[in-house]
């Protein structure tokens, strides 16, 4: 940890940027297009997912391969509990959504948390390889092709309707609420007792074990917290789409999220949306580039793995400590000469 | 089922287990010895059937084709071990994750330039085209008796190997305990290109030998590693034995699980992976975590 006043005019510079930022997102639709309004409404979601998988990556020490699971799983949910005319309330959708992420991620959780390591890698992978295939050779949602979703479900109290999720503009709002509520809410609890406590586990599990804290509830906790909001990305994500496919909850979408966590700086939280933001449109700008974006692509994770092992976050907090101590340097400098 | 339909079963389910075995005792020793976690082994599978299709078309011969393809494999291991994984030896297993994730990603795009996304076939060599009577109305291909065959003698080999030479002597060393071997005075920096390099050419002579019996298609390295991380979990990371018998219970798992719950298939693999660990949270012969 560096000097107090430091962290704190740090964390000061990184507020207002982040407050700039979404001041940026809040007026965009004003400024762009339809289609960046949709990839927008995709990097805040994603987003979302990023941030839910950095709560285990970078605040647990929990390496989940196989995040991707709770994303897809909650797009099917949504699927099952559509009826096929007219549209099921959000009220009944969200609740029955995060419920089955929850519960989904509490089996998952309990059995991969009593191993770690590398062991804790395969068994998340593995065990979200078993969703997919599920899905995936189910015929009653569609196979590996998936299925539509019938309708979006609807935001309504009593016959009053409040929002209608099929506008796009009114998804934006959604979305961006959805993103700042769940940014907001994952800083309040790790700032709470708890989130000390899980990264005291990251820090040192044997030590946390032998101040008395029941180590192996805290990681379950944890990965269930990170599976719900997970699910809740999946959510929103289906209900942006209208689409739901195997690939969602495929081991690629795991790995394309742990590397927008990694690209941003992992144990951050906005790092893990500014990985969305860098990936989602890196992706665009290779596609338009050529049909072999994945090589580009690959290359481009290969690089950060073996030059920017901090990710973006880390290169500008490195950056900023640098010019800090050059002014700091400047300014001893100039009282030395003084006296 | 009657038994003639049962043993053909059995036979291949054993000889997929077999191929599971050489893909996921690399994948196993490379975590063993050298502490990484390698998503890339699956590309190397791949890689190993590609071979083998435009090998074969190539000089006209399976055989030829397998042997120049090894050497190409154990040449392509030690550049990918040099230039990128020897890198992260010191660095935590989610590096390791993510830069060979982007491994597959670049071989994956490589492979869809050069092969493009059609299915292929190798044919059976002519030398074992034929197949041998099982009871009065079935018959069984001789070629994968043959792979079978292969295998079980790569297996022997290794188990030779690791038990009695003194490459094997440092292996079992270093998958013990890797600071004591480097301080012996073992080079240890070659034992993981040796090992990293073989490993690579175990799983793409997997691919290779098993190319006639299934068609060699874009994505095929996928599923054989996530099977392989399944087998490597059953049986205990870094244990070779642990592997063999993993292959085997997936191998004959999945084989009855398409013929009896055709539905679940590929279910009924993971269903035996969570209770082998239900069991055995380390796998069946591994150290504990």
């Amino acid at each position: 940890m560096s000097a107090g006043s430091g962290t704190l005019r740090q964390s000061r510079a990184i507020a207002g940027l982040l407050g700039l930022a979404v001041l940026g997102f809040a007026i965009f639709p004003w400024l762009g297009g339809e289609y960046y309004i949709d990839l927008l409404i995709k990097v805040m979601i994603l987003g979302i997912f990023a941030m839910s998988l950095d709560l285990l990556i970078g605040y647990t020490g929990l390496i989940s391969f196989g995040h991707a699971a709770f994303f897809g799983l909650t797009g099917y949910v949504l699927v099952m509990v559509t009826p096929e005319a007219g549209s099921i309330s959000v009220w009944l959708a969200l609740p029955a959504c995060l419920i089955a992420a929850a519960l989904v991620a509490v089996v998952i959780g309990w059995m991969s948390i009593r191993t770690s390591g590398i062991y804790f890698i395969m068994l998340t992978l593995a065990l979200a390889q078993m969703l997919y295939y599920f899905f995936n050779d189910s015929t009653r949602y569609g196979g590996s092709d998936g299925t539509f979703i019938a309708s979006r479900p609807s935001v309504s109290i009593g016959s009053l309707r409040l929002l209608d999720l099929s506008d796009r503009i009114t998804l934006y709002y959604v979305v961006l609420a959805s993103l700042v509520g769940t940014f907001v809410l994952l800083l309040v609890l790790l700032r709470a007792p708890f989130g000390q406590v899980i990264q005291a586990i990251r820090a040192n599990e044997a030590r946390t074990r032998a101040l008395g804290f029941a180590v192996q509830n805290y990681k379950l906790a944890s990965f269930v917290i990170a599976g719900a909001l997970a699910g809740f990305a999946g959510f929103l994500e289906a209900t942006h789409t209208g689409i739901i496919s195997p690939a969602h909850l495929s081991w690629h979408e795991s790995g394309m999220v742990m590397i927008m966590v990694i690209l941003g700086g992992m144990g951050t939280l906005y790092g893990a949306v500014l990985g969305a933001f860098i990936l989602v449109f890196l992706q665009e700008f290779l596609q338009d580039m050529t049909e072999h974006w994945q090589l580009a692509m690959g290359l481009v994770i290969i690089v950060v793995v073996l030059v920017l092992p901090k990710g973006v976050a880390g290169m500008i907090k490195r950056l900023e400590s640098t010019l800090g101590n050059r002014h700091k340097a400047r300014v001893s400098a100039v009282e030395a000469g003084d006296g | 089922m009657d038994l003639t339909a049962f043993l053909i079963q059995v036979l291949n389910g054993v000889q997929y287990g077999f191929l599971l075995f050489l893909v996921a005792s690399g994948l196993t020793l490379i975590f063993g010895i050298m502490g990484i976690i390698n998503l890339a082994h699956g590309a190397f599978f791949m890689i190993g059937a590609y071979l083998a299709y435009s090998l074969t078309a190539l000089v006209g011969n399976f055989f030829i084709a397998v042997v120049v393809g090894l050497f190409a494999m154990v040449a392509i291991g030690y550049l990918i071990e040099r230039f990128a994984i020897s890198f992260l030896y010191r660095r935590d297993h989610l590096y390791q994750v993510l830069l060979t994730y982007g491994l597959i990603l670049v071989f994956n795009e490589l492979q869809k330039i050069i092969w493009g996304t059609d299915f292929h076939s190798v044919p059976v060599p002519a030398l074992l085209a034929g197949s041998v009577p099982l009871g009065s109305t079935q018959s069984y291909p001789i070629y994968r008796f043959f792979i079978s065959l292969v295998c079980l003698a790569i297996a022997a080999g290794m188990y030779l190997v690791i038990a009695r030479t003194r490459l094997g002597m440092m292996i079992r060393a270093g998958a013990w305990d890797r600071e004591v071997v480097q301080t012996l005075g073992i080079n240890i920096g070659r034992l993981f290109a040796i090992v990293f390099s073989l490993g690579a050419a175990l799983a793409a002579f997997a691919g290779m030998i098993g190319a006639p019996v299934s068609s060699v298609y874009p994505g095929m390295g996928d599923q054989v590693l996530i099977i392989s991380f399944v087998v490597v979990v059953i049986g205990g990371i870094g244990s070779v034995k642990g592997a063999f018998i993993g292959a085997m219970l997936i191998g004959l798992g999945d084989t009855f699980g398409k013929v009896l719950v055709p539905n679940l298939a590929s279910f009924v693999v993971y269903a035996l992976m969570a209770a082998v660990l239900l069991w055995r949270p380390q796998g069946l012969f591994g150290r504990g975590t």
